[in-house]
């Protein structure tokens, strides 16, 4: 690195806006997540194919920087609500990878106590107030929840993670709107990975841009590469000092790409192995980011695989932890129900 | 006026269930389609908004699905809303949140939340607004679990079951015939809750449990009445909830009255009428039938417009006080 380009990368001035933003520490943080969440369904998966989670799962390998980007700038008492891909969306809001796998195994320690498994993934300490099997179900209740926040001024943002296949629902249509003519604090973020499970936003969705649909509701749209993750954080930050500011919410789309198929059905016959392949290879956000910090000076290969070995370990620990951990008894199954009174 | 006897209509003593409600607890607020300035399209919320302004009195727009969707969110997140469906046949555009989100949420989450919220549905025909102005779906969410439901019949029930609804820590659905809303009775000033589970013998008797539910409580009284010179003891069982429905109140009067007759106005077939005959005939209690169970129920037919034909489409009076002779004299 030359003196000239070394102290500009030092001042940082004319470096992304995350490296401006943040301190190292927390970058190398981010990127040991981003790792924690591709690991996390890397190990479902095989847990599943070796029959050791049922059910199904939708995994969003390949849209890490998305999830990690737009949490980025939230506080912990700040909250999402999350979709049916909604794995790298909890463990971003600061779920353990350790509940996250005896949920997937049904176990009484996961997240859910067994009850909900990868669908309904939550963390409510941690601000998730879960995810969601239903296309564009927790987008009004994101708008319930800011609607509680500005109510009880507690000043907390929420967001509302989405597909691209939410934005053809009736919910985020009446959702934004309300929203927006409340002024209320919340972040819709719209994960457009290009399909609602086979059907591409070109064949489904009458604007090009989702981000568009912001105008009808007088809220800005924002569109950013949602492999960066200084790009998504960057629109984050932004929408989040806006909404604490009680001026309202704002639609990002963060364009994106999932490397797996829809769900655990899908036999990839309405995308070819060429484009998948061309995301994996050139734009995968590990890989990008990773490259970044590298090139800037924040990390090198060594502080890289430190995480790697951390992470490994982690998904590794996680895993024994739901199988030793114990399952549901049947005579509990009413259980959560309705609430108990003491 | 003397407390013990003040009077008020079924719609007043909601407001004023409201309003207490509102009083005590900064939490409550009320969402819903025309509750503000216009006061609600039946003048349930009146002036609510005036006294505690369109903050805590929020109208919103045409939205049932997303406004259903925001009380579900502000619920969890530590808000007591009560949310007003215009009419309970909007249900139908909310359905996703209430049984998908509502009914489940905090099941889905292991515990880690409740859902405190209220939703009131104005039901039932004889307003001549037609088949989709006119249903009783309380059946539809009564299969839900993780929901109350509950049909409150009087001015007393219906303000001391919306306090009890409010104070719940899950989702309680309200449905309130429309045609009650005139309705006066006694109502206590101040607060008090109707336990939400637990019927109502309104009428003792010795030779016919009928069994009803929101309006039709009051057609059985009156047919009841009018069989009392006939030497016909009929008691009648206000079900007053029909989730969670209080099997034992049922069981124990049919074992007293040895016949049963259960009058609601919804859809006869998988109806409330299916539950109650199908509780008793698993029962003890089937083994004191002296006759076969009947139900009365609406007609397999939408609500239709013209006033006869509407009038015919759900049970009457008439026709309660005939099942109820035909049972007793042993014609069935």
């Amino acid at each position: 690195m030359t003196g000239a380009r070394k102290a500009v990368i030092d001042s940082r001035a004319n470096l992304p806006f995350v490296y401006r933003q943040y301190s190292p520490e927390q970058l190398r943080q981010v990127l040991h997540k981003m790792y924690l969440i591709r690991r996390f369904e890397e190990g479902a998966e095989e847990c599943y194919t070796r029959g050791l989670i049922h059910g199904t799962m939708h995994l969003s390998i390949g849209q890490e920087a998305s999830a990690m980007g737009i949490c980025m700038p939230l506080a912990e008492d700040d909250q999402i609500t999350s979709t049916h891909r909604g794995h790298g969306h909890c463990i971003a809001k600061g779920a353990e990878v350790s509940r996250m796998f005896a949920e997937f195994f049904g176990k009484t320690t996961g997240y859910c106590k067994g009850r909900g498994g990868s669908m309904h993934i939550a963390d409510v300490a941690k601000g998730n107030l879960g995810a969601n099997g239903i296309v564009a179900g927790g987008i009004p209740i994101a708008v319930g929840a800011a609607l509680s926040s500005k109510m009880m001024k507690t000043g907390k943002v929420v967001v509302s993670f989405f597909g691209d296949g939410a934005n053809n629902e009736g919910a985020f249509h009446e959702a934004l709107n309300m929203a927006a003519v409340w002024k209320l604090p919340v972040i819709f973020v719209c994960e457009n990975n290009g399909y609602g499970m086979s059907t591409s936003t070109a064949r489904s969705t009458a604007v090009k841009n989702i981000a568009e649909r912001a105008a009808a509701y007088s809220m800005p749209g924002v569109i950013v590469n949602g492999n960066i993750f200084s790009e998504v954080a960057e629109a984050s930050f932004k929408a989040v000092e806006r909404a604490r500011a009680g001026e309202g919410p704002t639609l990002i789309e963060s364009k994106t790409y999932r490397h797996r198929g829809h769900s655990k059905s899908d036999r990839n016959r309405y995308r070819t192995k060429e484009e998948i392949e061309d995301w994996m290879a050139n734009r995968d956000p590990i890989t990008l980011f990773e490259n970044e910090l590298r090139d800037f000076g924040f990390i090198d290969d060594k502080g890289i695989e430190a995480i790697r070995d951390a992470v490994a370990r982690e998904i590794a620990d996680g895993i024994e932890f739901a199988k030793a951990s114990p399952a549901p008894e049947i005579a509990t199954l009413e259980n959560y129900v309705y609430t108990e009174h003491a | 006026m003397d407390a013990a006897v003040r009077e008020l209509s079924y719609a007043q003593a909601i407001q004023e269930a409201m309003a207490i409600a509102m009083d005590m607890d900064e939490r409550v607020f009320l969402m819903g389609e025309d509750i503000g300035v216009y006061g609600g399209a039946f003048q349930v919320t009146g002036d609510l908004v005036e006294r505690y302004g369109a903050d805590r009195v929020i109208d919103t727009p045409i939205s049932e699905l997303g406004g259903a969707g925001v009380a579900v969110g502000a619920a969890v997140t530590g808000m007591r809303p009560i949310f007003e469906f215009q009419f309970s046949d909007f249900a139908t555009l909310g359905m996703e949140q209430i049984v998908n989100q509502a009914a489940k949420m905090r099941f889905m989450l292991g515990g880690e939340v409740s859902v405190p919220l209220v939703m009131r549905f104005p039901a039932g025909s004889g307003t001549g607004a037609a088949a989709q102005h006119s249903q009783s779906l309380e059946a539809w969410l009564g299969h839900v679990p993780g929901l109350k439901v509950i049909q409150p019949a009087t001015p007393h029930d219906a303000k001391g079951m919306l306090l009890a609804a409010v104070a719940d820590p899950d989702p309680v659905m309200i449905f309130e015939h429309k045609l009650l809303y005139k309705m006066k009775g006694h109502v206590p000033e101040g607060h008090y809750t109707v336990p939400i589970g637990k019927a109502e013998i309104r009428r003792e008797g010795r030779d016919l449990t009928i069994v009803a539910t929101s309006i039709m409580v009051q057609k059985a009284l009156d047919a009841a009445a009018a069989l009392e010179g006939e030497g016909i003891d009929i008691e009648v069982v206000d079900l007053r909830t029909i989730r969670p429905i209080d099997r034992q109140t049922v069981i124990d009067s049919v074992k007293k009255t040895s016949r049963l007759l259960c009058v609601y106005e919804a859809v006869k077939t998988l109806g409330i009428g299916a539950e109650v005959s199908a509780m008793v005939a698993e029962s003890e209690a089937f083994d004191y039938l002296d006759a076969p169970i009947v139900r009365l129920g609406g007609a397999e037919t939408p609500i239709p417009y013209n006033p006869d034909l509407e009038k015919a489409t759900v049970p009457q009076v008439p026709g309660i006080i005939a099942a109820a002779r035909d049972l007793v004299k042993g014609v069935r």
